[in-house]
């Protein structure tokens, strides 16, 4: 067991040594179009195995048509997609390695739990002591040991759910999709979910493809996230690159919230880069080189947790990195303060800050100027 | 029976004279619900029950001379009163073999004609729900179009393409094939059947199979079945409910079809509607028309409310 804990550790991180591991999925240009509308553009996309990756984007980015492409119930029109090595573009959904959750379940209402379950299974011509045994530790793997002569219709929607995942999990797949798993359920029953979801792709290392449009869910689950915008991936990363790293605008903007600023670069040099920022009332410090030209228009974001507000002016170096504001706005939310200010540009920008003082009577309240200041490292320059 | 009505929501606001009107019915203990209930009860009275009932008195008369051509059950003598029920005629259905003959032949007909119906209809039906929207209201309008022409109309038609000289026969005489005998045989009553109520088993079978996941297919797929897997185990008993309905559409009207097989069948094409016909026009026997009828009602209920049960138990569940 140790030894696997080890394995796993070295593992998860396959797409870190690309030279090393070969993809278990392969997504190769791939574009679709429904007549003139193009669902999905151009994408290129390599999953490793016992990956949990989460396609994350709004609705009609073009995630859930991705998604049933690698099922089969789409075909491409143009690209190739391979799983484990084997090109799958004219290989029909009946004969794919691959499984799929479906958003509405789609639990055969005819038909028992243990019926749905073994569906999958007679389809393999298995013996039936041997359909049964299976269907047995697929009941107990979701905790639904007593509901499996229950018809779906009988059962609540966080059964209806797991039944859905033991009958996409019976054939052991080599990959399983999931269609927004826990679209259907109630807050807390999906945070729940959630974590029961990962801990059974942990202990059967299948690789999972998730879709979603719940970023909190994305960042909860995935090894890796893919955001999808209008059809093409914008970014692909780890939930800590996705949300500290945007590579632009749109990424950004999508994950958490960010205040986003137009500058304009006057020191360009390979250890730092200076922006002038109209709009935020000062220059804005970067403490590492950025690809871009003198004068050049950009972006710079900054998460609001990366703030920090003061009622007297801090002292910072480089002459930069700090503004001043009025609070407009404050939103508490017991272990954080949202913090609404507004600039003398007009921008409102948002910064929070820890309420780690009980009941602070001296804490920053409506009306007041303040002091916004930031680290040289904390925002990122976008120049998309 | 009273609502309990919760004291803080106000009393919906009623028009003023229907509130009058609504006192006085409730003091005799009327309802607007009963009211409304009235009127289906009290048209299946006047329209079925009574002239059912009707039917079934007179099935249990005597043939006689004169007007009506039927014995009264009830006569006065001498201040007494007689009923006279006569049940030779019932008797009479179980001995003589023509109508026992009749009856088996009426099912046997209808039944085949049912199960060729389910197998033309439920793909059409299949194809329809499965077509894009905008085909499908088109597609369900040319099932219905037969209707707007007379029925009788259309069965006569049906002459015209089978009998010796008929479109198929001269079609097929461009080959050189000899004529077909298509006409006064039971071929032609299937043909007849078959086309009348078509539209009557793909309607039910559309509206069951249009309402189907089209993800429970996907998932049958997925875990790996094949399309015709796919069909038997998931859209088949799924679509059970509008093939029941469809069944009964056809099967019921199928049993006691009078102008198809008088149209199109034989001398030999023996079905209850004709000996009803017979009976009652020809023999001039009301009576034993009348029996045929009772009889005839009873062994199509049977089966109706066989199938209701099976239906409701697949809606059930």
């Amino acid at each position: 067991m140790a030894k696997k804990t080890t394995q796993l550790a070295i593992d998860t991180r396959p797409w870190r040594d690309t030279a090393n591991n070969k993809p278990f999925v392969r997504i190769k240009n791939v574009t679709k179009k429904f007549g003139d509308v193009l669902a999905v553009h151009d994408v290129s996309l390599d999953i490793y195995k016992s990956e949990l990756f989460c396609l994350l984007g709004g609705s009609g980015s073009g995630k859930s048509t991705l998604l049933r492409m690698l099922a089969g119930f789409e075909q491409p029109t143009s690209g190739t997609i391979e799983i484990d090595g084997q090109d799958m573009t004219e290989v029909p959904p009946y004969n794919r390695p691959v499984n799929m959750m479906f958003q509405s379940y789609a639990l055969f209402p005819h038909m028992s739990v243990e019926q749905n379950i073994a569906y999958g299974l007679k389809r393999d011509n298995l013996p039936k002591g041997e359909i049964n045994d299976r269907v047995a530790e697929l009941l107990s793997l979701v905790k639904l040991q007593d509901y499996g002569r229950r018809k779906p219709h009988q059962l609540s929607g966080g059964q209806r759910q797991r039944v859905a995942l033991a009958r996409a999990l019976a054939k052991r797949p080599k990959l399983l999709l999931l269609d927004e798993p826990l679209g259907a359920l109630d807050k807390k029953l999906r945070e729940e979910t959630q974590f029961e979801l990962v801990k059974i792709q942990e202990s059967l290392g299948v690789t999972f493809i998730v879709v979603t449009h719940d970023q909190e869910e994305a960042m909860t689950l995935a090894t890796r996230i893919g955001v999808m915008n209008l059809g093409e991936i914008a970014m692909v990363g780890e939930p800590t690159d996705i949300y500290e790293f945007p590579n632009s605008r749109f990424v950004a903007g999508f994950i958490g919230s960010a205040n986003m600023v137009e500058g304009k670069v006057t020191e360009d040099e390979p250890g730092h880069v200076r922006i002038r920022s109209a709009e935020l009332g000062c220059d804005i410090y970067v403490g590492h080189g950025v690809d871009c030209a003198p004068a050049q228009i950009l972006w710079w974001a900054i998460r609001p947790e990366k703030m920090s507000l003061s009622r007297e002016k801090p002292q910072t170096p480089h002459d930069a990195n700090v503004t001043s504001g009025i609070v407009e706005e404050i939103a508490y939310l017991g272990d954080i303060s949202l913090y609404q200010v507004a600039l003398e540009s007009g921008k409102r920008i948002r910064v929070s800050q820890t309420n780690s003082v009980r009941g602070n009577p001296d804490a920053i309240t409506w009306d007041e100027r303040v002091f916004v200041t930031w680290s040289d490292s904390s925002g990122s320059v976008l120049t998309v | 029976m009273t609502i309990a009505r919760d004291p803080t929501i106000p009393p919906p606001r009623r028009l003023k004279p229907w509130n009058a009107v609504e006192k006085s019915l409730a003091k005799v203990g009327i309802s607007g619900r009963m009211l409304v209930l009235a009127a289906p009860v009290l048209w299946l009275l006047v329209f079925f029950l009574i002239p059912l009932a009707v039917v079934f008195g007179i099935s249990l008369s005597t043939k006689q001379f004169g007007r009506p051509p039927y014995s009264p059950l009830l006569t006065t003598e001498e201040g007494t009163v007689q009923l006279t029920l006569h049940l030779n005629n019932y008797i009479r259905l179980f001995t003589d073999n023509l109508y026992i003959a009749a009856y088996l032949s009426s099912i046997r007909i209808a039944f085949i004609s049912t199960v060729i119906t389910l197998f033309v209809g439920y793909p059409m039906a299949y194809a329809i729900a499965r077509s894009p929207d905008k085909w499908r209201n088109i597609l369900l309008m040319l099932v219905i179009l037969p209707f707007f022409t007379s029925f009788l109309l259309r069965v006569y038609a049906l002459t015209g393409f089978m009998r010796g000289n008929g479109v198929i026969n001269q079609f097929l005489g461009l080959f050189g094939v000899e004529p077909l005998v298509m006409m006064q045989t039971d071929f032609a009553v299937y043909v007849g059947i078959v086309y009348t109520y078509l539209p009557f088993m793909i309607l039910p079978l559309y509206t069951t199979l249009v309402k189907l996941d089209v993800s429970l297919f996907e998932a049958s797929a997925d875990l790996g079945a094949r399309p015709l897997r796919t069909f038997l185990s998931v859209t088949l008993p799924l679509s059970l409910p509008g093939i029941i309905a469809g069944s009964m559409l056809v099967f019921i009207p199928a049993i006691g079809e009078y102008v198809i097989p008088s149209l199109l069948g034989g001398p030999e094409t023996l079905m209850i509607g004709r000996v009803l016909w017979d009976e009652f026009f020809t023999a001039a026997n009301w009576p034993r028309a009348a029996a045929v009828a009772v009889a005839m009602l009873v062994a199509v209920v049977v089966p109706i409310m066989l199938l209701q049960r099976a239906q409701s138990s697949v809606v059930e569940r």
